[in-house]
Order: structure tokens, then C-alpha cells, then sequence
């Protein structure tokens, strides 16, 4: 399935170098890397359609940036995108990661390198908070409402952080439930201005034939 | 000690399940790999298995890539090692790609079957409820990974400076364009000089 966007990649090339250099950027995880890039840059995707992907994306079992870039890759270019975003993702850096690991195997028992590393994880960990923290405004388009989902994200906090509850259980247990009362407000919307709103939610909706013929 | 057929086919077998089992990224599937790799089958032992992780995330790269090197290492360990031989390195690479594509294939061909339904079907209220309805809490779930990266540095009086800096990085990625990779640097950097240690 091809679709034109107004703003994408401009081939299948274009998609394979520009996941090979953000994969070549991701230190301790690509996400934030890829917001940056992606939704403030490039602007393939609005904050919207970022949040919606990556929710699918970390729903689905399996690596979560493989998985955006094989739902990205496959929207626009079909089979051939998927296999070009996540082969640029993995091919350049996995020769990187596996000569590191075959020249300096013992990293874990060279003090330097890893205190090192506990500075990295420490940015790294302020990057990720960082990158939620972006994502947070673009829940005011929610059809539950931004008051509740900030509820939700709050609930979503304490429930990790606080009572260490698994992730599984997080996603079922109050994924499901707001998905249950998102379904329910979607069905009450009558009136055409909320009906705009939750159709700009829906990210697919912006990458349809009627877009493309847009000028 | 060399791998046999069956042994190929295990390590291929174990990834593909740990690739369904992994949600939430790959690394959830962790203790699942220890248990086979470790202890069950004596193919790495605790510090080479833990070496893995910690290489893959010094090194450039999606996180996942700690499978491959983890398969780079059964293939080594089994084979000898480099100073074996350069049949040993193609082992390892061999290994490295068998574990990879374990992690990879099914996840990916569920990835884009789900979501190539979905989006056939996205007018769906279901579909539209799903994302709307798993939005926030995947936002509070990226809050927490980034707290939780850090929470293991729990003793406040000796690990504060590691919490200044990723209350800096936190507040530069949020509010500045600055590029994440010098923030990177100044991490490794202000680490290697020992200035994190309080």
C-alpha cells in the first residue's frame, strides 16, 4: 500500500538512511532520537501520529522502535519500507556494536568505561523522561479529554513506580479500561466540531487519498 | 564443544518465543534469555551474559542489538574463541544472526499484520478506541522508564550527582534543541573523569 503524505520520505533510500542515522544516534535506546528527528525536524509525523504509533508499537511484543519503524516503513512503502526502515535501523549499527564487542569484550570490568556508562544511563534516563514529558500536550486531542488522561498518565506513574506493578498488567488493566471509555466517548460525539477533533486524533485518517490530492 | 543441529535450531526456537514474550522492548525478555543461556544450557556464564547487555548499550544502535551480541558470545564460547581460528569468527557471526533473527521475525510479521489490519479498519470504533484509550498511559510509561533507568542509583547521599544530571538532561531535551549527542558526550565524559561519584 503506497500513500502520499504532504511531509514523508521521498523513497525507499530516503527511509533506509535516514533510520541508518538514527539508529547511528541511538545511544541506550532510539526513541528520543527518533521524536526529535522525525516529529520536530522532519516532520513525518505530528505529535499525534507519533504518540498513536508508539502506542502501538509498545503494545505489540517485540523491540519498540523495530516495530515503529516497520508500521512507518510499511505505510509508505509497503513490505519493501518495513524491511528498508528496520534493516537501516540494525544493519550499520550491529557491525558497530558487534566489533565493540568483539575487541573490547570484558567492557564490564574496566572501571573507567563504566562509570562511563552510569553518566550515559544517567542522560539517557533524563532523555526518556524528557521525551514523555513532549508527548504530554498532545493528549489535549483525546476524545477521553486532556484533564483525564493526564489522570491516566498520573495512574500509569504510580502504578509502575509506586507499586511495581508489571507492565502487562498496566497495559491490560487500565489500557483496557480507558480504551472501554474512550470507545464509549467516541460514540457519544454528535456534533460536528468534536467529530473534526476526534478524526485529526486518528493518525491515520491524515495520511488518506484525500490529503495526497490536496495542493 | 560445538553446536550441534538441534542446538542451532533451540537458540533459534528460544528467541522466536522470547521475540513474542518481549512487551514493552526486548530487554523485558531478559531473565527469560538468562535462564536458557545461563542456566539451562551453560552456553554463557553470568558475566559474559551481562557483558552483553552493558556492550550493546554503550554502542550506538537500537536497544535489541544486546541479542546479537549475545549470540556473537554462545557462537565464541562454543567455538573456542578468535584465537582458534577465523572459522571461529564466522561461528560467531552465524550465531549472532540466528539469535537476531529469532528476536525479529515473528514480532515483525505479527507487527505488520496487526497493524495492517488496523489500518484498513481505522474508521472502526474499536481501533480508534484503542489508541485513544492507550495514549496516556503510554506517556506515563515513558515518565516512568525514565525515573526507573535511574532508581537504581538509590543512595541519595553517594548518587545525587547522577540524579543532577539527568534532571539537567531532562530539562535541555525538553526545553532546548540542543543535540543529544553532545548531552551523550558530556554524560560518558563527566563519568569517565570520576565526577559522578559524590
Amino acid at each position: 500500500m503506497t500513500l502520499k503524505h504532504a511531509r514523508g520520505p521521498s523513497c525507499v533510500w530516503d527511509l533506509f538512511w535516514s533510520f541508518t542515522l538514527l539508529g547511528l544516534q541511538g545511544f541506550g535506546g532510539v526513541l528520543t532520537i527518533v521524536q526529535r528527528e522525525l516529529v520536530e525536524k522532519k516532520q513525518w509525523f505530528t505529535p499525534e501520529e507519533f504518540i498513536e504509533d508508539w502506542s502501538v508499537a509498545q503494545v505489540l511484543p517485540g523491540p519498540n522502535v523495530i516495530n515503529l519503524g516497520l508500521m512507518f516503513g510499511s505505510r509508505h512503502f509497503g513490505l519493501a519500507g518495513a524491511i528498508a526502515a528496520t534493516t537501516g535501523l540494525m544493519l550499520i549499527p550491529s557491525i558497530g556494536v558487534l566489533t565493540i564487542a568483539l575487541l573490547y569484550g570484558s567492557i564490564s570490568d574496566n572501571p573507567i568505561a563504566q562509570s562511563a556508562l552510569k553518566g550515559m544511563n544517567a542522560v539517557v534516563a533524563g532523555m526518556v523522561l524528557a521525551t514523555g514529558l513532549k508527548l504530554i500536550p498532545a493528549l489535549k486531542k483525546n476524545p477521553m479529554g486532556f484533564a483525564l488522561s493526564l489522570c491516566l498518565v498520573l495512574l500509569t506513574l504510580v502504578s509502575v513506580n509506586v507499586f511495581k506493578m508489571p507492565l502487562a498488567y498496566v497495559l491490560l488493566g487500565i489500557g483496557g479500561l480507558s480504551t472501554l471509555w474512550a470507545a464509549r466517548q467516541l460514540k457519544r460525539i454528535t456534533t460536528p466540531t468534536t467529530l473534526q477533533s476526534a478524526a485529526s486524533f486518528d493518525a491515520s485518517a491524515k495520511v488518506s487519498k484525500q490529503d495526497a490530492s490536496t495542493p | 564443544m560445538t553446536l550441534t543441529i538441534s542446538d542451532w535450531l533451540a537458540l533459534f526456537l528460544h528467541f522466536s518465543a522470547d521475540s513474542l514474550l518481549a512487551v514493552g522492548g526486548a530487554i523485558s525478555a531478559a531473565p527469560e534469555m538468562h535462564r536458557f543461556l545461563v542456566q539451562e544450557h551453560h552456553w554463557l556464564d553470568d558475566a559474559t551474559f551481562a557483558n552483553s547487555i552493558t556492550v550493546a548499550q554503550a554502542a550506538p544502535g537500537p536497544n535489541v542489538l544486546f541479542v546479537a551480541v549475545m549470540g556473537l558470545n554462545v557462537g565464541l564460547v562454543a567455538s573456542g574463541g578468535l584465537h582458534s581460528g577465523w572459522q571461529s569468527l564466522g561461528y560467531a557471526l552465524l550465531a549472532a544472526f540466528v539469535c537476531m533473527m529469532g528476536m525479529l521475525l515473528p514480532s515483525g510479521v505479527l507487527t505488520l499484520v496487526i497493524t495492517n489490519w488496523a489500518h484498513k479498519n481505522r474508521e472502526l470504533t474499536a481501533v480508534k478506541a484503542f489508541k485513544a484509550g492507550v495514549a496516556p498511559i503510554v506517556v506515563g510509561l515513558l515518565v516512568s522508564t525514565g525515573y526507573v533507568l535511574n532508581s537504581h542509583n538509590n543512595h541519595w547521599s553517594h548518587d545525587w550527582p547522577l540524579w543532577l544530571v539527568a534532571l539537567i538532561s531532562t530539562l535541555l531535551v525538553w526545553k532546548t534543541k540542543i543535540h543529544l549527542l553532545w548531552l551523550l558526550a558530556s554524560g560518558a565524559a563527566l563519568g569517565a573523569l570520576g565526577l559522578l561519584q559524590a
